[in-house]
């Protein structure tokens, strides 16, 4: 299988990628990691006429301490991310959700940047910056640059709040240095994609929870994080994991089947956490 | 589009349509049929080659974006040996030694794959092993034969 024919540009600065998206709106698409983007465009889901390549932009490649939070280069790697001391000591909960991503080979490739901007509902990556209240800076040629916070990135099936002509430059993430986190994930083979999945994170007065492939978006359990808000306990609390989400049924597991691994993982998570 | 990608030490220079996968180019172009489609869906693990020293899917890696960047293949590994003496590479003689294969066709991904991990974990617990090789799939051996030559490499069984 190959994709559909496409004129490729690989610009050396991000300048010019961002002028290359202007120049060709919708036609064009970023290749970052190509991990998501050329298998669609394999089973040809997806045939962009222009695909810009910044998979080189080595400056969008690191992991910075900008004091309470951390900022991360779009472009770091998802291995980067998974072994980089800071994300360990200051955010491990997105260490342990990058280190569940597909194989070693796949993280070799895939991008943090990237996965964000797929907005893939059984991505592991979007449940974690939800539940750790992250945000990304994104940049285009006329707009300059915005900030968006991760409850306002994922907005549809696949589909998120950027513009065809912006890219994400950098990724910031609070610390939660020394609070109780867990991250779970549920599936039937080694290297698969979750069948549900949960991002915990706790922060002053209870948890950010998150789940994977609950919605047609990653979305954040509101539910449980209200009712540990006024104090119920985490078996609960976890019981309304799944409250307000339209999960799909797949070969894997049905809509029932869905809710209660939801609630079973929330509450795993919420306990591993350290909240009881 | 012309592109230049050294696979295993000899540079290919050749113009390919960007759409070009990174194994066709080793398979059709560089002519080393060594590395095998299995999936073709980056899911098998078949395809493995190193790429700048790293495991890599070439089933999910245009050839241009290898463009000025070093290959390894499983044809070129022998030639890596740290001690730099003629014959297989470790690796391939501990799968060879611990009956690692049965029909090989998972085999030169799975050995790229191995050497990779050795890389980044030198010492690895059995668990480790089995994890790192999460992304290539053997339909004959078990897996035991293969984790087993990948814990001999590394210093012996544990
Ligand atoms: C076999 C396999 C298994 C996988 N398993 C998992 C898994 O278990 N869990 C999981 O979460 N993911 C999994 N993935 C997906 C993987 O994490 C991808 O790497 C990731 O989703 C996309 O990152 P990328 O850098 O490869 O993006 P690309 O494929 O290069 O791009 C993806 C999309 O984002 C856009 N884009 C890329 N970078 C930017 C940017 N900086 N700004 C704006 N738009 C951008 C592209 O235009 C494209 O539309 C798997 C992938 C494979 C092939
Ligand atoms: S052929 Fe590339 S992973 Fe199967
Ligand atoms: S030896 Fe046959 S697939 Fe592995």
């Amino acid at each position: 299988m190959i994709p559909v024919a496409f004129d490729y540009q690989r610009p050396t600065s991000v300048d010019e990628a961002l002028a290359l998206l202007e120049e060709h709106g919708d036609e064009a698409k970023l290749l970052a990691g190509g991990h998501s983007l050329l298998p669609m465009m394999k089973l040809r889901l997806a045939y962009p006429s222009v695909v810009v390549d910044v998979g080189r932009l080595s400056d969008l490649s690191y992991v910075d301490d900008s004091g309470d939070q951390l900022a991360i280069g779009a472009l770091t790697r998802h291995r980067d991310v998974e072994i980089h001391p800071l994300v360990a000591e200051h955010a491990p909960l997105l260490a342990a959700a990058t280190g569940h991503v597909g194989d070693p080979q796949v993280r070799h490739r895939g991008t943090l940047g990237g996965a964000l901007a797929h907005a893939d509902a059984a991505g592991d990556h979007p449940s974690a910056l939800l539940a750790l209240g992250g945000s990304v800076v994104v940049r285009s040629a006329q707009g300059g640059e915005r900030v968006i916070e991760a409850d306002d990135l994922f907005t549809g099936f696949l589909e998120s709040s950027l513009e065809p002509t912006e890219m994400i430059i950098e990724i910031r993430i609070p610390k939660h240095t020394g609070q109780g986190w867990n991250f779970q994930k549920f599936n039937r083979r080694a290297q698969d994609w979750a069948i549900v999945g949960v991002s915990a994170q706790r922060v002053d007065g209870g948890a950010r929870v998150a789940l994977v492939n609950m919605h047609p978006t990653p979305i954040r359990a509101v539910a449980v994080e209200e009712a540990l808000a006024d104090g119920a306990d985490a078996a609960t609390a976890a019981e309304l994991a799944g409250d307000g989400m339209e999960p799909s049924a797949d070969l894997n597991a049905g809509v029932d089947y869905r809710t209660h691994l939801a609630r079973v993982l929330t509450r795993r998570a919420l306990q591993a956490a350290g909240i009881d | 589009m012309e592109i230049t990608v050294d696979v295993n030490g000899t540079s290919h220079t050749h113009d390919v349509e960007p759409r070009t996968l990174l194994v066709h180019f080793i398979r059709d172009i560089a002519g080393l049929t060594g590395t095998n489609i299995g999936c073709d869906t980056s899911s098998c693990g078949a395809c493995t080659v190193h790429l700048d020293g790293e495991a890599v899917k070439s089933c999910t890696v245009l050839a241009v974006q290898a463009d000025g960047q070093r290959v390894t293949t499983i044809e070129g590994l022998a030639a890596t040996r740290a001690d730099g003496a003629d014959g297989m590479h470790p690796m391939q003689e501990a799968f060879m030694n611990c009956h690692a294969l049965q029909c090989g066709y998972c085999t030169p991904g799975m050995v790229m794959a191995s050497v990779s991990l050795l890389d980044e974990i030198p010492n690895p617990t059995e668990a480790q092993v089995r994890e790192g090789l999460e992304g290539n799939l053997c339909r004959c051996t078990g897996y035991h034969n293969i984790v087993k030559a990948v814990l001999a490499v590394a210093g012996g069984e544990r």
